[in-house]
Parts: structure tokens; C-alpha cells; sequence
């Protein structure tokens, strides 16, 4: 899921960092500092989020949640994800500092398009059926976009990381599942404990 | 917060400040991520075991995330020299390519290198003196404050997430492949985020009764001594030397 430092063409991480100051802007403009603090939470519950291991099959995953991040917060996500993912190079020493731009910008952006198609995905499929495949496809879009933009990053980088690109996006895919299915499930259960949380 | 009372024990990279330390940690990042030829990025895997010799980090905890940021780099190593383009150089059963196993040998010492100035520079700086640092290198005020609060409740939610497993565990939960299984946990999740929302509310309504208008206030002092622009000064000469290998200087 996350780039390595070292890896990039300066190109795409120049790219990267500029999206991912951009949407960061964009996420900042609006926010007060009541809200701020709730970001900052979520932010940390997103942290925490890729620590959860989901069993699948013998092995298991770790939860993306960029999916769920956008859900709920919208273009509040990319400085939500940027804190989180300094905090993890931080923390752990990973460094990622030239790769936090790309990385930022791949997981955010793909949240916020989430969130739009879920929106436009429960508009158009009026009912309860509908509301879970938009909730579902929050999620899952989450990650198979992260996965694409990801692999986009690499491609663009160097022609030789084309087919590395393809093997990271498919090893995206049972990930997307899982996410889908966390997502709706997770979604339905704070639209029935705090519906308020879903229109911040 | 650090509180541990040192021995003292020669040259130690933590008594450096944290605010030099950040900056050139991250300056030395940008520059090995810039870098395209191997003997430079040699140089500055060179650097980064030198730092690392003088920082003496604990070693367990160093080899563990040594390992787990060269899961990736072992993932490009198995794809990268087998299917990149360029002149192919038969080994046994397969054709390798030497422009891909030069990539992958690159990416090899790059990742590393960086790797080793971070945990050198930024091995025990925290995330509340990284917050200072930050906004004494002029970083937006809103976003220090998410990265700040953060980093306050990351430890706390990790130990309400165990709380809710070990809750749910204890009710004879087996976390197992399955719908049943991946819908509670995905209801514990939601409950964690429910709790976080709602802590969120009373921190907020808490700091607002303490007068707290957006600002941190900080006691920490930092000071710039002659030893740490004497560090800055050595990184930057060497960095600079990596920038004249870069260009050829060697070569001519």
C-alpha cells in the first residue's frame, strides 16, 4: 500500500506533494477548530484502523478505512491522513517524508471520490438495498482507487515498475472486498448509533 | 516525554536539537530521493550507517523495522529484474534484465539510506517536540494542531481498540474468516469511531473552558548550540558531495 521512500521519479513526488498540499488546503479551509478536533480524532482512530488484522481466508489483511475516512469527513480527510501518516513515519522512524505527498495524496483523494460515488451511487439506487451498495462501494472504490493511483505513481515513475504497477493494484483486489463489506457494515452501524456522525 | 536521566556518554545524537535534527533529517530525505546513480546512493547509504553509529539505536527494535521497510523492496527485487525492458542477460532458466536489477539495487540502497538518516535524526523525538519543531519551521497552525492531537490519542485508541476485542473476546468471539465474524468487528470499529466522535465533543467543550482559543502554548525551549550547526554544517558538506558525485564529478 505505501510507497517506499526512495523509489519515485522527482517528478511524481514533486506532483504528489503539490495534490496533496492542494487537497489539504482545501480540507483546512473550512474547518474550525471545533471540528478540528474531531478530525484529529478520527485521524487517530484511522491510525489505529490500519493496525486492525481482518482474518480472510488463512491469512488476514489490514484495514485501509481511507474508504470510510472520506464517509465521513469528506476533503477533511486529507489533512486527517496526512497527520496520520506522518505520525506513522514518525513513530515507527519509516521516515516516508518525500513519499508523504504521494502517499497522502493517493489515500485521500481516493476517500474523497469514495464518498462522492457512494452519495451518487445512494442517489440513484433509492431503498435500503441501495443505500448498501453505495456503502459498499464507499470502501471498496477507497481502496481500489488507492490501489490504481498507487500503481499509477509507479508507472509514471519508471517503465520498468509497469508490471510491479499491475501485480500491486491486483493485490489490491481481495483488500477491496474485505474493505467494502467492513464499510457497509461499519457505516450502517453509525447511521443507527449517531446518525449525526455521517453529516459532519 | 523523555525523563530517563542519562548517563552521559560522549558524542549523542539526542542531545542535538530536535528542530536541526528534523530539518536535516528531512533535507538529507529529499536529497537520496533525488539521487538515479548507485555509486551516490552508496554514499548516502554511507551516511546514514555513519549517523546511525553515532545516534546507537537499540538494536531489536531497529532490525524489526529494518525488515519491515524492505518487505517492499523485496517485492520489486522479485518483479523488477524479471520484467523490466532493456538488455536481457540469461540466468539459468530465466532472462534478467540488467536495467531492472540496476532499479532494484538503486531502490535497495536508497530505501535503506533514508531509512538509517531517520532513525539516526528522529529515533526519540516525539510527536508533541516534533509538533513544536514543526511550528518553529513555520507549518500551518490548524494542521499541527490534527497532527498534535493525533498523536495525543493514537496510544489511547490502540488501547480502547484491545479493550473492545478483549470485551468481545471474552463474550466468546473467535475472530475467523467469515461475514458473521468481519460484521463484528466491523461493529466494535464503528463503536471505536462512535467513542472517538463523541470523546472528540468533550475534549473540545473541556479545552474551551480552559480558554484554549487554537494556540498551543509550549515551555519547551530549544536552543541551536555551536555543536548542532557544526552537525548541520558536516550533513551539508556531505550532501553536497553526493550532489558532485551525482553530476559526474567522479566520472571527470
Amino acid at each position: 500500500m505505501h510507497i517506499s521512500e526512495g523509489v519515485l521519479s522527482p517528478a511524481v513526488l514533486g506532483s504528489g506533494a503539490a495534490l496533496a498540499a492542494l487537497g489539504t488546503a482545501i480540507g483546512l479551509r473550512r474547518l474550525d477548530y471545533d471540528r478540528l478536533m474531531t478530525v484529529a480524532l478520527l485521524s487517530a482512530a484511522f491510525f489505529v484502523g490500519s493496525l486492525v488484522h481482518i482474518p480472510v481466508g488463512l491469512g488476514s489483511v489490514h484495514l485501509v478505512l481511507n474508504g470510510l475516512l472520506g464517509v465521513l469527513l469528506g476533503w477533511a480527510a486529507f489533512p486527517a491522513i496526512l497527520a496520520a501518516l506522518a505520525l506513522q513515519g514518525l513513530l515507527f522512524q519509516y521516515g516516508g517524508l518525500t513519499v508523504l505527498g504521494v502517499n497522502t495524496f493517493n489515500m485521500a483523494f481516493a476517500g474523497v471520490l469514495a464518498a462522492h460515488a457512494r452519495k451518487g451511487i445512494a442517489r440513484l439506487l433509492p431503498g435500503p438495498g441501495g443505500q448498501r451498495t453505495a456503502d459498499f462501494c464507499g470502501g471498496a472504490l477507497g481502496v481500489a482507487l488507492a490501489g490504481f493511483f498507487t500503481a499509477a505513481a509507479l508507472a509514471f515513475s519508471d517503465e520498468g515498475f509497469l508490471t510491479a504497477a499491475k501485480l500491486l493494484f491486483l493485490a489490491h483486489l481481495p483488500v477491496m472486498a474485505v474493505e467494502g463489506v467492513i464499510t457497509l457494515f461499519t457505516v450502517s452501524f453509525i447511521a443507527r448509533v449517531r446518525p449525526e456522525m455521517l453529516n459532519l | 516525554m523523555n525523563t530517563a536521566v542519562r548517563k552521559p556518554r560522549g558524542l549523542d545524537l539526542r542531545d542535538f536539537d530536535p528542530r536541526v535534527r528534523l530539518a536535516l533529517a528531512a533535507l538529507a530525505a529529499l536529497c537520496l530521493a533525488l539521487v538515479r546513480q548507485i555509486p551516490s546512493s552508496l554514499l548516502g547509504l554511507a551516511l546514514g550507517l555513519a549517523l546511525l553509529g553515532l545516534a546507537r539505536p537499540p538494536l531489536a527494535a531497529l532490525l524489526r523495522r529494518l525488515a519491515a521497510i524492505n518487505v517492499f523492496v523485496l517485492f520489486l527485487w522479485c518483479v523488477l529484474p524479471f520484467t523490466a525492458p532493456g538488455e536481457q542477460i540469461p540466468l539459468g532458466p530465466l532472462d534478467v534484465s540488467s536495467d531492472g536489477a540496476r532499479l532494484a539495487l538503486l531502490i535497495s540502497f536508497k530505501a535503506n539510506a533514508v531509512f538509517c538518516v531517520f532513525q539516526a535524526l528522529a529515533n526519540d523525538i516525539s510527536p508533541a517536540e516534533a509538533g513544536c519543531a514543526l511550528k518553529r519551521l513555520g507549518c500551518p497552525a490548524k494542521l499541527i494542531f490534527v497532527f498534535l492531537l493525533t498523536g495525543r490519542y493514537v496510544h489511547l485508541l490502540t488501547e480502547e481498540w484491545r479493550n473492545l476485542m478483549a470485551a468481545a473476546k471474552l463474550r466468546a468471539f473467535e475472530p475467523r474468516a467469515g461475514l458473521r465474524a468481519w460484521r463484528v468487528m466491523a461493529c466494535l470499529l464503528g463503536l471505536l469511531l462512535v467513542r472517538c466522535y463523541d470523546r472528540s465533543r468533550r475534549v473540545n467543550e473541556a479545552m474551551r473552558l480552559r480558554a484554549f482559543t487554537g494556540n498551543f502554548r509550549t515551555v519547551t525551549e530549544f536552543r541551536a548550540r555551536g555543536a548542532d550547526a557544526a552537525l548541520a554544517a558536516a550533513v551539508f558538506l556531505y550532501l553536497a558531495g553526493i550532489g558532485l558525485t551525482e553530476a559526474g564529478f567522479l566520472h571527470a
